[in-house]
């Protein structure tokens, strides 16, 4: 997002929350995160494919409505005006193939208007199917998710989609990248969708209008970075509005002055310092490399967590809170309590739909305690890492994680009674907590020469030049 | 009747009140800092401290790859330059290089320099080592040389060499770097100082008006010493201060029937055609410090043409004539001058007729350390 885009979404989000009428608010907030699909979809060299990836995001979002919503909610009666809405804004977005709107949107020219309505028609076809489909559809569009993820998140298949697109659009193959195909916010779209699919099959969704629903999956605020939020907070808050005050407006202020300041000034200046592909092969002095590995360490901090701030500040000034994703995480001295305080809205999401679930299946299985905690820990972190890309580096940075949990698990249950007994006094105290912040912090910044570098061969040269070994 | 509570209840912060005293705030520092000499920011700098200094001064169009930019505070600038940091010992000689991108080493690493080779020589001067430092800069003007030199007295340099070419003499050329056209005050000064004849109303110099003057104005001044700051940090891990591209396109070698130079047409190029009063001012500006003037090497092209043109800067006419007249004023003025046009092959040049190959720069290094040492070390 650049500081025009955050800083119109903070206009908008504060008209929403100076606005009284519930119903009124809720239509700004609502149109306002559909145009957001569209203004922050970046432009791509794929004709066209701007403009769809955004209609396939609402497309999926509604799909996913009439899936999970009660089978008496989903008429078209009662709904068409949110469709319309929906329909209406595709087709202006549409007519700027034809006519000059000055629109502040990136999307770089729109299909054909022909096309465009044969996709609504087509689109419509498929949501009304879904909704006179029994309760087995949730899983085919959790399946349908999951798999447009791996496509996004694996390089190789995502260039190999990017030739098929090419071949349908009559453009060079030979120019055919992974990065043809980002689709703005889609890992964040696509987990608040399997949140609420996997809550409606556990019985646990609450009710939500088309409109709410949509508003939640595509909240303008958290579309790029996140956080992770749950549909039933920003429910509550959706339908029982606070005006905004001047207090409210202090606190959104300052929390959305600080996003700006973390994430303009102090990320994008160590940016300048950190470690990157480039030159991780430059460097060849042990020093300096821990410096840019450090600095690289906090530019990701500042960069997500001023990104956080940043939504969270204009969720507020639109009357919604969005949950924390960061609490100090740097300062915590062991790596449990780090993943306990860093993007803790993906980790919430991991332990509520994948290691909560894992454990309580391997406890029935009798599995020892240590085969549960390293079967459960290394494949949540594996995912995570699979959920930034699916690339060797991941899965080293996701065994790095996992391996790390496992053994500061074992080591917490084995030396907690020791710690207890011989660690009394606060001085003690105090040195085993920043020895523990000291070797957590450090562990995680090594954890990111995976994370920062595109392949493992690097990644082993930058791990070399730390510890000063020099190979030949 | 109940006790009233000493706590005094927490005063309500109004935010329209911390926007309006943000905003106040804001505008007095605005205010204040136009007051402020813009250029002396640039002397707080992390360089030669926590920052090694760099080998040659600031200059870079891909700040992302270079690890480098370029500015025009010639403060920053300067004080992340090593010499700023490095204090002279009564064992040091001390040599300044200044002079164009040849100098400064466009596409040749830090040690590959004339700087950087004439100090792999490992001379003497008597008792003292001979330590060379590169203060070229990339754009092609005896003015910005000028401007330099004078800065540069303060580092106290043993003898100052200067290579320079015809294309840094022509009147037109010498406000139209843009680090000159942008340090208005300095050249100012300078015109004053050695009663240049450079026009102070010349549009070609960069006027600061009062709103340039505030922290919105300056957010470029201020942003690029920030970053060059940042990327010194880069600088220090890996000692890369430009890209080496694997392939560049070589110098031209054949030309257009074209005999013209600047304006000027054959027969006769006049010395009022040409900024030797730059020279003079900067041999005044060295004061007690020698100076010595190279004429760098050229490519001598021998492709379409080339018995009209030595190269893409100059056609042979003009060329002939300014070495003639440089040897002339040279020898009027007193000057140390040694020409060394024709030193280097044409195989050792890369990508322009002044820039050379590291086997190039180490001709003329060679040749260059010969004429320190017989000139100004001999006993």
């Amino acid at each position: 997002m650049s500081l025009t885009q955050i800083l119109i979404f903070a206009g908008i989000a504060l008209i929403a929350g100076i606005i009284h009428r519930p119903r009124l608010r809720l239509y700004v907030l609502f149109t306002a995160s559909i145009l957001a699909v569209f203004a922050l979809q970046p432009v791509l060299p794929i004709r066209g494919l701007d403009f769809w990836l955004p209609t396939a995001t609402l497309a999926l979002v509604v799909f996913s409505w009439f899936a999970t919503a009660p089978r008496s909610a989903r008429s078209f009666r009662q709904n068409w005006s949110v469709l319309s809405v929906l329909a209406v804004v595709i087709l202006i977005l549409g007519a700027t193939r034809y006519i000059d709107l000055n629109l502040p949107l990136p999307v770089s020219r729109p299909p054909q208007m022909v096309q465009i309505l044969i996709a609504l028609a087509a689109l419509a076809l498929i949501g009304s199917l879904i909704a006179r489909l029994p309760a087995w559809v949730n899983s085919v569009l959790m399946a349908i998710l999951i798999l447009f993820l791996i496509v996004l998140k694996s390089p190789v298949i995502a260039e190999s989609a990017s030739t098929i697109f090419r071949v349908f659009n009559q453009q060079s193959t030979e120019l055919a990248s992974a990065l043809d195909i980002r689709w703005l916010g889609f890992s964040y779209v696509s987990f608040r969708i399997i949140h609420t699919i996997r809550d409606r099959q556990n019985g646990k969704l609450p009710d939500a209008s088309l409109i709410e629903y949509v508003t939640y999956v595509v909240f303008f605020p958290a579309l790029t970075a996140g956080p992770i939020h749950r549909i039933e907070r920003f429910l509550e808050d959706l339908r029982n509005p606070t005006p905004l005050n001047l207090d409210g407006l202090l606190i959104a202020g300052q929390r959305f002055v600080i996003g700006l300041f973390k994430k303009f000034v102090l990320a994008d200046c160590l940016a300048l310092i950190a470690l990157n592909a480039t030159n991780a092969l430059q460097v060849h002095q042990p020093g300096w490399m821990w410096l840019l590995l450090y600095a690289y360490a906090f530019q990701l901090l500042f960069d997500f967590s001023g990104y956080t701030d940043i939504a969270i500040g204009i969720g507020l000034l639109g009357g919604i809170r969005l949950p924390e994703n960061f609490n100090h995480p740097y300062l915590k001295p062991n790596l449990t309590q780090f993943w306990n305080n860093w993007h803790m809205s993906l980790t919430q999401w991991f332990r509520a739909y994948f290691f909560n679930p894992l454990t309580r299946t391997l406890r029935k299985k009798g599995l020892s305690i240590p085969v549960i905690v390293l079967t459960t820990q290394v494949s949540t972190m594996l995912l995570i890492g699979f959920w930034h890309g699916v690339t060797w580096n991941y899965v080293l940075w996701g065994l790095w994680h996992g391996i790390g949990l496992f053994i500061n698990n074992r080591w917490s249950d084995r030396t907690k009674v020791w710690m207890d007994t011989h660690i009394t006094t606060r001085p003690q105290r105090i040195l085993a907590q920043v020895s523990g912040i000291v070797l957590t912090f450090n562990f995680v910044a090594l954890g990111w020469v995976f994370f920062a570098l595109p392949d493992p061969q690097t990644s082993w040269h930058v791990f070399l030049t730390l510890f000063g070994v020099t190979l030949g | 009747m109940a006790e009233q509570s000493d706590v005094k209840p927490k005063e309500k912060i109004n935010p329209i009140h911390v926007v309006f005293k943000a905003l106040g705030l804001f505008i007095i520092l605005n205010f204040l800092f136009t007051f402020l000499d813009p250029s002396s920011i640039g002397k707080l700098s992390l360089y030669n401290s926590i920052l090694p200094g760099r080998s040659r001064l600031p200059f870079g169009e891909n700040p992302a790859e270079s690890y480098n930019l370029s500015l025009y505070n010639l403060n920053a600038m300067l004080a992340s330059h090593e010499i700023a940091g490095a204090e002279k010992t009564e064992e040091e000689y001390r040599v300044v290089l200044i002079g164009d991108s040849s100098v400064w080493g466009t596409l040749l690493k830090p040690e590959e320099t004339l700087a950087g080779q004439l100090n792999q020589m490992n001379m003497t001067c008597g008792d003292q080592r001979v330590v060379v430092y590169n203060l070229g800069y990339p754009t092609i003007s005896l003015t910005k040389d000028l401007m330099l030199l004078d800065r540069i007295k303060a580092y106290e340099p043993d003898l100052i060499v200067w290579p320079v070419t015809l294309e840094s003499f022509p009147w037109d050329k010498q406000l139209s770097s843009p680090l000159v056209a942008n340090n208005r005050t300095a050249i100012l000064e300078l015109i004053d100082k050695y009663n240049l004849p450079l026009d102070p109303n010349d549009p070609e110099l960069v006027t600061l008006s009062q709103f340039d003057k505030t922290i919105i104005g300056q957010r470029r001044n201020l942003a690029d010493i920030l970053r060059l700051q940042l990327y010194g940090f880069k600088w220090g891990a890996t000692g890369i201060d430009q890209i080496y591209p694997e392939s560049y396109e070589p110098a031209q070698v054949d030309f257009e029937e074209d005999i013209t130079f600047h304006e000027y047409e054959p027969p006769t190029l006049q010395e009022k055609n040409l900024a030797f009063e730059m020279i003079s001012a900067g041999i005044q500006a060295a004061g007690e410090t020698p100076v010595l003037i190279i004429n760098e090497p050229i490519l001598i092209s021998e492709g379409k043409n080339s018995d009209l043109r030595y190269n893409f800067f100059y056609p042979r006419w003009a060329y002939d004539q300014y070495r003639e007249l440089m040897q002339e004023k040279s020898l009027a003025e007193g000057w140390n001058y040694i020409d060394l046009w024709n030193l280097v092959p044409a195989e050792e040049f890369t990508n322009s007729a002044i820039h050379l190959t590291p086997e190039g720069e180490s001709l003329l290094a060679t040749a260059t350390g010969q004429s320190i040492l017989e000139r100004f070390c001999t006993p």
